[in-house]
């Protein structure tokens, strides 16, 4: 190898990246923390797609307006895996070496949660467009979300199935091993016994992340007399867990979260899915106004019904440009500029989104309606209640 | 009582995949003594081969070129994705390990976990992270007898598994080159000298696991159909400790072995509450290991091995 060779490729390297921080001086950096492979590709992909959208319409009109300047706006996607680690990484990065001003994302709790510390100790504004685990944003006035939270997600399922089916006993299977399932099937579990009594979760099983079966703990909830299962999975799983269900003789119906509303869901799970209920954002059959249009448009484009991650992914973008807007002109200074935006961030009380209109409390947290949906039997997701707080 | 039997049944099910990919591992670790850390992967690579062979007869079968009832497709769509399946397996070494057969043993070991990378990151870069459906070759029919609950996939699991199994142990016991592979694992050094060859011997063991790994990779897809290509690395750890439990070089070693982890794991949820299972379990397999460091039909290194 001759070192004298690698002099020059050295020099325009350096000259390109000297040329590339010069020029973003006039961009705004937009960081995506989303999982394109892993786990559940499949919410990295509607994120993609919702943020792709977004930012089309945004530099299309000349770019995001903040003071009196508009200026071109730039999307840094990074692959968190689905997993915890690489959610942390990828934060770390676009932190630092991408020098984001905002970062959306990531979407899971499992990822958002630690994530979250990252933005909160580097001081720069983070959005996640679909985590509902509380501890993502608490004590962190840098993170944020666009969705509602577990401790309400919890009541509004144990309520629904309470008032709708007249049940008083319960099952719940959870993944152990994630923050999302794990902090909600705790909720679900509290509220449940406050409206029925302490033992009345008849069977509270767990699994382990990439486990496929679960015949021993299915097995087991059916032997406990339970008149409803619970279980607030990711797509991949609930196929697995609804299939199994039914071949072990259960017959009683399977409630989710809104983890479940991915469009692989019944696409992996068959009819075995149809008649199942579960909470979200927004139910895509039926809706009107700004959020058909989304819809529509996304499914010109990609072919298929967005999933609610996508249309948060979409509030959230609209949310950070709002708080952009806000601050009144970017310094150029890239710290000051982070903390005008989640100053800004914070400062938004109301917006009215495509997942419904919130209201924002002081913890970053929006409050705003889920909605019941049904999978109806032919495996699209029909708007069945609305529950407000 | 039907708690206890519906459990059984699915421990059986359960044990089914592990003795399958415990008996490839076993057969690799006993002949060439080596740990063929990329055979879980090669299950998932069975699996997703058994996807295109079942898509391609599907399309066949519904374009009337091929007349065949649902489970005729499906014993095609086995033998046909065992046998595309072994000339991975036999890929794998020709190029991972015979470049490496004098080398230290550890190398050889990190060739495995480097090549069971190679394999899921390439089948991530061929068909995406997406899951795939593995498609329903035939209905599942539940029924129930006594309180329990069983479907035919499960029954065609469990008689596959054991009909293979058997199969394995025959050959191995009843064929020339069965005698040359338990030979080559009495002695690795002496039988290349008989004349027997060394290459020919090792692609026929690795042709032989990866079928079975095949084979259990789409009977697992059968039960459960979403695939991915992270789907073999836990099972592949899961089925080496069968591999190991069962004993060096014994086929109905590792077979039993198999269907014990499925037992213990399926118990162990039902008994104590299921947030402890893996916990539960394995300490159960650390202790029958510290009773008997040699499986249950291993031998020490100087006896004789029964293969």
């Amino acid at each position: 190898m001759k070192l004298k060779a690698l002099i020059p490729v050295t020099m325009v390297v350096a000259a390109m990246f000297a040329l590339a921080t010069s020029v973003s001086a006039q961009t705004i950096k937009i960081g995506l923390n989303i999982p394109l492979t892993g786990d559940i590709p499949k919410v990295g992909e509607g994120s993609k797609f919702a943020a792709e959208m977004w930012l089309s319409d945004v530099n299309g009109a000349g770019g995001l307006e903040a003071g009196k300047k508009k200026h071109k706006v730039e999307l840094v996607i990074e692959d968190n895996e689905s997993k915890a680690e690489s959610a942390v990484k990828a934060a770390t990065k676009l932190i630092t070496e991408d020098e984001v001003l905002v970062i959306v994302g990531p979407q899971s709790s499992k990822q958002a949660v630690p994530a979250g510390g990252v933005s909160q100790d580097r001081a720069t504004p983070m959005i996640s467009p679909w985590s509902t685990n509380p501890n993502t944003t608490k004590d962190r006035p840098y993170v944020f979300r666009a969705p509602f939270l577990d401790p309400f997600q919890g009541p509004v399922l144990a309520n629904f199935i309470t008032n709708e089916f007249k049940f008083t006993k319960a099952a719940v299977l959870y993944d152990q091993a994630s923050d999302y399932p794990k902090g909600l099937a705790e909720f679900f579990k509290g509220a449940w016994e406050k409206l029925h009594g302490k033992g009345s979760v008849v069977a509270y099983e767990s699994f382990t992340t990439k486990d496929t079966d679960f015949s021993s703990q299915l097995t087991n909830i059916r032997n406990s007399g339970a008149q409803v299962l619970f279980t607030p999975q990711y797509y991949n799983e609930v196929a697995l867990i609804v299939q199994q269900s039914r071949q072990l003789g259960l017959k009683s119906p399977i409630v989710g979260s809104d983890s479940w509303g991915s469009a692989e869901t019944v696409e992996l799970c068959g009819k075995d899915c149809h008649g199942a209920f579960f909470s979200s954002h927004y139910a895509a059959a039926g809706a009107t106004g700004a959020t058909k249009a989304f819809i529509d448009r996304y499914n010109k484009t990609h072919g298929y019904v967005p999933d609610d991650v996508a249309a948060l992914t979409w509030d959230s973008l609209r949310i950070v440009a709002t708080a952009i807007n806000a601050t009144g002109g970017l310094t150029g200074d890239i710290k000051k500029d982070r903390a005008n935006v989640a100053k800004a961030m914070a400062g938004i009380k109301k917006f009215a989104g495509i997942t419904g209109n919130m209201t924002f409390t002081p913890e970053g947290d929006p409050i705003k309606c889920a909605v019941i949906v049904r999978i109806s039997d032919k495996g699209q997701f029909e708007f069945y209640k609305s529950v407000c707080p | 009582m039907a708690l206890f039997l519906q459990n059984l049944v699915n421990a059986l099910q359960w044990g089914s995949f592990y003795a399958l990919i415990a008996l490839g591992y076993s057969m690799v670790y006993s002949i060439l003594m080596l740990f063929n850390f990329a055979h879980g992967d090669i299950f998932m690579v069975g699996a997703y081969i058994g996807v295109g062979v079942a898509f391609v007869l599907i399309a066949m079968a519904s374009q009337g070129a091929l007349a065949l009832p649902p489970w005729a497709i499906l014993i095609l769509t086995i033998l046909f994705a065992m046998i595309l399946t072994s000339f991975v397996g036999m890929l794998v070494e020709r190029i991972g390990y015979r470049p490496l057969r004098a080398a230290p043993r550890a190398s050889a070991a990190i060739t495995g976990l480097m090549i069971g990378i190679i394999l899921e990151t390439g089948n991530l870069a061929l068909l995406g992270a997406r899951r795939i459906r593995f498609p329903s070759l035939i209905d599942t029919t539940v029924y129930e007898v006594g309180g329990v609950f069983i479907t035919n996939t499960k029954i065609i699991i469990v008689v596959v598994a054991l009909l293979l199994a058997t199969a394995m142990h025959l050959f191995v016991r009843k064929t020339k080159w069965g005698l040359a592979m338990r030979a080559m694992a009495f002695d690795y050094v002496a039988v290349p000298l008989m004349g027997v060859s060394v290459n020919a011997i090792a692609a026929l063991t690795f042709a032989l696991g990866s079928a079975l790994a095949a084979a259990a990779g789409i009977l697992y897809a059968l039960a459960y159909p979403v695939l991915d290509p992270y789907m073999g690395i836990l099972f592949g750890w899961k089925a080496f400790v069968a591999a190991i439990l069962g004993g060096r070089g014994s086929v109905m070693g590792a077979t039993l072995a198999g269907f014990l982890l499925g037992f213990i794991e399926i118990f162990a949820a039902m008994i104590f509450p299921s947030s402890l299972r893996d916990l539960i379990a394995y300490s159960i397999v650390l202790l029958i290991l510290i009773v008997r460091p040699h499986g249950f039909f291993g031998e020490p290194y100087s006896a004789r091995l029964r293969l």
